[in-house]
């Protein structure tokens, strides 16, 4: 039973992760109608600007991760103004081909400044005891690191408990900006019609400069609580999670912000009882079946919207 | 000087010439109907005054700046509206969205609420709908929207694209009334229709567009009785 609630909690935590991931994807998507496969190289580029800034040893973790985001917001618009914008009106297979060329362009960077081999992530929260240890027929422990010698039987790690509560609160503040702000109004109309959202003054390029910029910055935070909990970094760290991140944002209703977030947390959580409870090696086949299986019953994913128009 | 002033315009898509050359005015108060049949190239003139296509020559002067040359979303806070071909209202959002959306470019809230005010009681089905998604409203309550998220913006000039497609006879009397008093409470109006008959009648003065050219203008009564005119855009 433990191990159940253990295996959950995990996989929520997982989850939450790969929601933020989805939702850069699924943002762009809505907005600028192209699948930005550059997306997962962000969080690479974003663990390893936290990386590089927490091995100096003036810089504080919490300016490490502030860092972290600027650096991925600045060059999630860059690469859309320099790589995307000019083939606004292009076919999208030219898009998506571009979007790959992106992809390995930033990851042979990292190879070429960084070297191949996965380095030791220190986590933000290294040195801290556990959220929650439960020992056996004890009240549980909070926050505090269980006397040496006791048996936990459910132990939830600090990055755990962080990576669901900062992407809760994410989740939460994009969808108050998205449906109570004129900027999030705004997003809104240009993802329905770029040309009717520009007869009401909306300045669309700024409207997509600003879904990248955000897009980007959650694969930063993404980066940050995926680095801590898996504390591992390579130039391929980006490529699996933004695979998995892409599944989850189609899962959900690609262009929903909803399914996203839905569709993110589902993956985690398969992901880990399939680990936990049939095979650690098919776990990854096992989420794309899933995600197959999903598609047949409901081709638009869970909460994705038939686009029906009166005309 | 007129409130807007086209000069010599062309428009290309591609290859293809959509727009050979015209020139026409608009005078502060008028409505000025542009007729032709499909194709001729109306929306296309819409298009590029409004800034959603580029032109290749020419100039479209409005408020002492060139059009041609100012982004598209700057167009709307110059006091310029379009309500463009098939309404295109934001199917996701709601009635009340819609029309806060055209409000955009405007700061003051407590104008904006007159705004709102007045819409309203221009078309008090929109009141009742005001929670409901643009999608599920009708074709006609659709075109009162479009109209309506037109007006948020307080334009002293309003293009309308076509804004009888599609209507039953009831409602597009009903439009081309709500037409009349926009243009009598100090909205210039530029309206382009299929529905020739309807549109000389309330427009002071009109242009016959083919294939890119405007081939006739003049006072829309005049227009209403040439024989040409009749043929071919009458039915008579
Ligand atoms: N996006 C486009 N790409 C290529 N050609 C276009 C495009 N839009 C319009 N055209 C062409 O330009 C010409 C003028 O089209 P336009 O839509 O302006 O006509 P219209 O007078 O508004 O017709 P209708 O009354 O049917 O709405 C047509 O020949 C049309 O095929
Ligand atoms: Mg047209």
């Amino acid at each position: 039973m433990m191990s159940f609630v253990s295996y959950l909690v995990n996989g929520i935590s997982l989850g939450s992760i790969y929601a933020l991931i989805a939702l850069g994807y699924t943002m762009v998507y809505g907005i600028a109608k192209m699948l930005n496969f550059a997306h997962g190289d962000i969080i690479m580029v974003g663990g390893f600007t936290v990386f590089t800034a927490m091995s100096t040893a003036w810089c504080p973790v919490w300016l490490s991760v502030v860092i972290g985001i600027v650096v991925c917001t600045v060059l999630g618009v860059v690469i859309e103004k320099v790589a995307y914008k000019p083939l606004r009106s292009a076919p999208p297979l030219a898009v998506l081909i571009t979007a790959i060329g992106v992809s390995y362009l930033l990851q042979n960077l990292a190879l070429l400044i960084f070297g191949s081999a996965a380095q030791n992530f220190t986590s933000i929260v290294a040195g801290m005891p556990p959220f929650l240890t439960v020992l056996d027929g004890q009240a549980p422990l909070f926050f505090a690191t269980a006397p040496s010698g006791s048996k936990a039987i459910l132990t939830i790690s600090m990055e755990t408990f962080l990576s669901i509560v900062v992407s809760l609160v994410i989740m939460i503040a994009l969808t108050l900006f998205i449906n109570k702000t004129k900027a999030g109004k705004a997003m809104l109309a240009v993802a329905e019609d770029k040309g009717a959202a520009q007869l009401m003054g909306i300045n669309v390029n700024g409207t997509i400069s600003l879904t990248f910029a955000i897009g980007s910055a959650l694969a930063a935070a993404a980066s940050v609580l995926m680095c801590s909990s898996y504390p591992q970094i390579s130039p391929y760290t980006g490529s699996m999670p933004g695979i998995k991140a892409f599944v989850a944002a189609v899962f959900g209703g690609i262009g929903s912000i909803p399914g996203a977030m839905i569709g993110g947390v589902l993956l985690g959580v398969i992901e880990q009882l399939s680990k936990a409870y049939i095979s650690s090696q098919l776990s990854d086949a096992i989420v794309f079946l899933v995600l197959i299986i999903v598609l047949v019953v409901r081709p638009t994913g869970i909460l994705g919207k038939k686009i029906n128009e009166k005309v | 000087m007129a409130m807007l002033s086209i000069e010599n315009l062309e428009v290309y898509y591609g290859a293809i010439n959509a727009i050979k050359g015209i020139s026409f005015d608009v005078e502060q108060g008028e409505i000025i109907a542009l007729i032709g049949a499909n194709g001729a190239g109306k929306t296309t003139i819409l298009h590029t005054i409004t800034g959603l296509v580029g032109a290749k020559r020419g100039s479209i002067m409005f408020g002492g700046k060139d059009l041609t040359k100012t982004s598209a979303h700057k167009i709307v806070s110059m006091g310029m509206a379009h309500v463009p071909e098939g309404r295109r209202v934001f199917a996701q959002l709601t009635v009340y969205e819609n029309l806060m959306l055209g409000a955009y470019t405007r700061k003051d809230k407590a104008e904006i609420a007159e705004s709102l005010e007045t819409v309203f009681k221009r078309f008090p089905r929109l009141e009742e709908r005001r929670t409901q998604s643009a999608g599920t409203l009708s074709g006609g309550e659709q075109q009162m929207l479009a109209m309506g998220r037109a007006l948020m913006s307080k334009p002293s000039i309003i293009l309308m694209d076509e804004p009888s497609m599609g209507l039953s006879p009831l409602y597009v009397s009903e439009i081309f009334d709500i037409i009349q008093e926009i243009n009598k409470s100090g909205t210039t109006v530029l309206l382009v229709e299929q529905n020739a008959k309807k549109a000389l009648s309330i427009a002071n003065r009109a242009y016959v567009l083919e294939t890119g050219k405007i081939v006739l203008s003049g006072d829309a009564k005049d227009l209403m009785n040439d024989d040409s005119v009749k043929k071919a855009y009458l039915g008579e």
